[in-house]
């Protein structure tokens, strides 16, 4: 005779489904995707523009579930992301998994539908590479995971611009090839400052694999390519100087911030690793000023440049 | 015998949320596709 009750999990609270989505992120994405829409040449209506960023919040959203769900063990080594809904015990996974899954192929199929079967494509591409290539195959088998991997947060521009479009020219693939060369930097000068978390779950990011001393070096190379791929769609004509000057003066600015971080060494255990903090939050407000750039170029020289 | 699962408040409290924030979102994308059709409709795509 059993007189216990079974025991019964609580629902997951909806805020719980909203960090699965990692919004932070997502706030990024949305804007890069909406910047490559209001940059290509063209018109969109509102409505269908609304639904392409909506779809690639979406997509975006249910590719960080489906991160969460299969890193939940890793998550709840790290400091950073122990109070995330899995590992803290808030969420099953099995319910993160099927949230995740059913946002990514939701937002490709109204994308596919109500946009197009290109950007469709290239959302449903852009989720598995996130989901698939970068976190159950790359993340923890290579230190050059974040090179690689970053190629999964460089496509919501081309999407948006997709969106508008309807093709791929050479402009959205310099978009993409932005976002790809930013993001080792930005996230290496993260890697450096929470590197003993990383290392802990055996995570092989660079700075655990190679040592401090090769991170440094790399993040200065990728922000002295960042200069030249950053000025490339004036360079080549895709927009015009306002543009140019901005990602002349950012790329300047971040080569300017990467500088210190590359030629230091940590000062010891308690070092507060303040020239890494610098160059990692300066990292997201260049992202933020870059892609401002483009659109106010667009404004003010409306279709005079279109590649 | 087994015991009957009977729900406290705060199970109750999520379900009733979590079943709200559900219709918001299925309204919201329903109001979404009549817009995508009529729009659709008017381009002629």
């Amino acid at each position: 005779m059993n007189s216990t009750a079974p025991a019964i999990a609580l629902p997951a609270d909806w805020r719980d489904f909203l960090a699965l989505t990692k919004p932070r992120v997502m706030s990024l994405v949305i804007f890069t995707g909406l910047c490559g829409m209001l940059a290509a040449p063209g018109h969109i209506h509102p409505v269908l523009g609304f639904t392409a960023i909506l779809c690639i919040a979406i997509g975006a959203g249910g590719a960080a579930a489906l991160n969460q769900w299969w890193e939940s063990d890793l998550d709840a080594g790290m400091r950073r992301t122990a109070d995330r809904p899995l590992p803290a015990g808030r969420m099953d996974r099995e319910t993160a998994r099927d949230f995740g899954v059913g946002l990514s192929a939701a937002s490709v199929l109204v994308m596919g539908l109500a946009i197009g079967l290109l950007a469709g494509l290239i959302l449903a591409i852009s989720i598995v590479y996130y989901a698939v290539v970068y976190t159950i195959w790359l993340k923890p088998r290579t230190p050059q995971n974040i090179v690689i991997g970053g190629g999964a947060g460089a496509f919501p521009p081309m999407i948006g611009w997709i969106a508008v479009t309807g093709d791929i020219t050479l402009m959205p693939v310099l978009l993409f090839a932005i976002i790809f060369i930013w993001t080792p930097p930005h996230f290496w000068a993260l890697a450096l400052f929470v590197q003993s978390d990383y290392a802990k779950v055996g995570i092989p990011m660079l700075p655990v694999v190679a040592g401090e001393k090769a991170t440094r070096r790399q993040i200065l190379l990728y922000s002295l390519a960042l200069l030249p791929i950053a000025a490339a769609p004036w360079l080549v004509g895709g927009t015009g100087i306002v543009y140019g000057m901005a990602a002349l003066a950012l790329s300047g600015l971040f080569l300017g911030f990467a500088l210190p971080v590359a030629f230091r060494t940590r000062t010891g255990e308690d070092d507060p690793m303040r020239p890494e903090k610098r160059l990692f939050g300066y990292s997201v407000l260049y992202l933020f000023a870059l892609f401002a750039a483009l659109v106010a170029d667009r404004a003010i020289w409306g279709q005079e440049f279109v590649r | 015998m087994n015991k009957q699962f009977e729900p406290d408040e705060e199970y109750l409290r999520r379900q009733r949320t979590r079943n709200i924030v559900l219709a918001l979102i299925l309204a919201g994308f329903a109001i979404l596709f009549f817009a995508i059709t009529l729009v659709r409709i008017k381009e002629g795509g």
